[in-house]
């Protein structure tokens, strides 16, 4: 466990170190939620009747989702894992007496977790000045917070399980390529980063709340707002963890497959 | 100690002719060639041992490498390494050896020498004042007092080269391999890097396998050589046997201002002695101590010419691998 508290805390600690970044990406964030909200706005002025959820609750769905970014994005790959499979020096994480699942599993925590402390807090901040409904608005009650934080928290290690598969893949292919672009498209979509889940339709979502995108972003932050409420949000939890325990066993499984044939890249 | 018995390890290439033809043809059948990297290979080191593992490239020398400290697994034959099989108890194996591959590099670019150290500490869960003796005791052994505060980045190669072995032995492992350790070091960083795996091992007991393209390296640290091509394991004994075998072919080169050794009779007729190469005021010899004794070989020389410099160099590694090519025919 000392071991891995080390990696944390170096990771954190160097991802800190990126202040320009991280106003960069906090600005970026902010354009980009309000150009969403003012979106959804002209639709919801055209036809409240067809929007799914409440405006508000839209509106904290995305300033939680612009403000979570790091920790929740699919796509936000650690290239260091990228680069030590492709050069070969994968040897030397071998030869320490690590387990390397948990060792690159904790790595995309850091890594994630560094990014979002910085960016987060202004966004949170902000957003919740804006005047309703375009702000972000309190949870619909302390339960709700509660039961976000834990789906927030199943979510995240959901998505780097997620990113374990991308990474362990990379050791069959040697490049990232295709993969990446592969991941990218299927999960900007079907995690409802381009487009909230509740505006899909029907029947598209209901095959889609099936699946583990699903419940990368779309739960915790609908759970926060009340959007899922009630008796629908255990079952919902349920098959969370249930994605999570089996993208978790799967990456295991198939890394330690990937390491048995592994032939160490450039001699 | 270390102990393998029979390992057998294949790769299977992808490989095809050049040209488009053939690579559009290669999108529906693929070819693969099977690469035998080793055959039945067995040796035993026991503990404090000191050896040195040679080959030319492709002879299966990292493969080797990489089975003993647990990175691959082969495809048949046993190996035990302090009781234990490396690939199978790999982190357990960890703790327990030291490894440094010359062409890659363990140490964390951007931070300073001293900070990958400290990972180090936690990812082998060293107790503080351990780790503080350890790293003293290896910081006055290899001079790195100056260039521990420095970013791995900034570093020499030679320097860095002796932080990558310092931080393969924090831990104070039992075992130390080093893959080609001196690789495009210069000869001054050779000779440093040679000292300290000398002193390692005569101080902690440190048992150390290396391998190596370098001939000196072996002569300065190695009684006993493992001698592998093909993936087989031709020869293994001691330095001194192994030359005695295969190095009683010297080259002689030697520079002259006046007379003419090239095409001088007496020379040319001397038995033992043949010419390799001239150009004008140099030439060089094949000598076969066995027939013409160096000094005669020289004296001789002297005597026909007027000689302004002379060198004499024994087998190389590579030689002696191409003389035992020969003997065993493969």
């Amino acid at each position: 466990m000392k071991a891995y508290r080390a990696f944390f805390r170096i990771r954190f600690t160097a991802g800190l170190q990126y202040r320009a970044a991280a106003v960069a990406g906090i600005m970026t964030q902010f354009a980009w939620g309000f150009l969403s909200i003012l979106l959804f706005s002209a639709f919801y002025k055209a036809n409240p009747a067809a929007f799914p959820m409440e405006f508000s609750q839209l509106a904290s769905y995305i300033w939680l989702q612009q403000a979570l970014l790091a920790i929740f994005m699919p796509w936000y790959l650690d290239n260091e894992i990228f680069a030590l499979i492709q050069s070969g020096s994968l040897a030397y994480e071998l030869v320490r007496p690590l387990d390397v699942y948990n060792f690159w599993f904790v790595k995309n925590l850091a890594l994630r977790l560094s990014r979002a402390v910085l960016r987060s807090f202004p966004i949170l901040f902000v957003a919740a000045l804006l005047p309703a409904p375009y702000g972000l608005t309190a949870p619909s009650g302390i339960n709700a917070f509660l039961l976000f934080l834990g789906s927030a928290v199943l979510s995240f290690m959901l998505v780097v399980s997620f990113c374990m598969l991308v990474y362990i893949a990379t050791i069959y292919t040697m490049s990232p390529l295709g993969i990446r672009v592969a991941a990218l498209a299927a999960t900007e979509l079907l995690t409802g980063s381009i487009i909230p889940l509740p505006f899909f339709p029907d029947k598209v979502l209901a095959i889609v709340r099936l699946t583990p995108f699903a419940a990368m972003q779309d739960l915790p932050f609908r759970i926060y707002s009340g959007h899922v409420a009630g008796s629908e949000v255990w079952p919902a939890l349920a098959l969370q963890a249930f994605w999570l325990v089996l993208l978790f066993l799967l990456g295991r499984a198939w890394l330690a497959k990937g390491l048995r044939k592994v032939a160490i890249q450039g001699g | 100690m270390i102990h393998l018995e029979g390992i057998c390890k294949t790769f299977r290439v992808a490989r095809r002719q050049a040209g488009f033809s053939q690579a559009v043809k290669a999108l529906f059948r693929r070819e693969y060639a099977l690469v035998h990297a080793l055959r039945d290979v067995s040796f035993s080191v026991s503990k404090g041992e000191m050896v040195g593992y040679i080959g030319p490239n492709g002879a299966g020398k990292s493969s080797t490498i990489k089975i003993m400290s647990g990175i691959l697994t082969p495809d048949r034959g046993k190996c035990q390494i302090n009781g234990l099989t490396p690939w199978e108890q790999r982190r357990r194996h960890a703790a327990s050896i030291g490894v440094v591959f010359g062409q890659r590099s363990q140490l964390w670019w951007d931070v300073p020498v001293a900070d990958s150290f400290l990972l180090l500490r936690d990812i082998y869960r060293m107790d503080k004042d351990t780790f503080k003796k350890s790293q003293d005791e290896l910081v006055t052994l290899f001079q790195l007092s100056e260039i521990i505060q420095t970013p791995a980045r900034q570093l020499s190669l030679g320097q860095r080269m002796r932080c990558e072995i310092a931080a393969s032995l924090l831990h104070r492992p039992e075992i130390l391999f080093l893959d080609e350790p001196t690789i495009g070091l210069d000869a001054v960083s050779k000779i440093a890097v040679r000292n300290f795996i000398k002193q390692i091992n005569k101080e902690r007991g440190t048992t150390v396998i290396l391998t190596t393209h370098d001939m000196q390296d072996i002569e300065a640290l190695t009684e006993r050589i493992i001698l592998i091509g093909k993936g087989r394991i031709l020869k293994d004994g001691s330095l001194a046997d192994l030359k005695k075998h295969c190095s009683s072919f010297k080259t002689l080169a030697v520079e002259y201002s006046e007379g003419d050794p090239v095409s001088d009779a007496y020379i040319a007729n001397l038995p033992g002695l043949s010419l390799q190469s001239a150009v004008a005021g140099r030439a060089v010899f094949t000598l076969d101590t066995q027939t013409l004794s160096v000094s005669s070989a020289v004296t001789a020389l002297s005597q026909r010419a007027e000689l302004t410099d002379l060198t004499i160099t024994g087998a190389t590694a590579e030689e002696m691998v191409v003389s035992l090519y020969k003997e065993y025919q493969i």
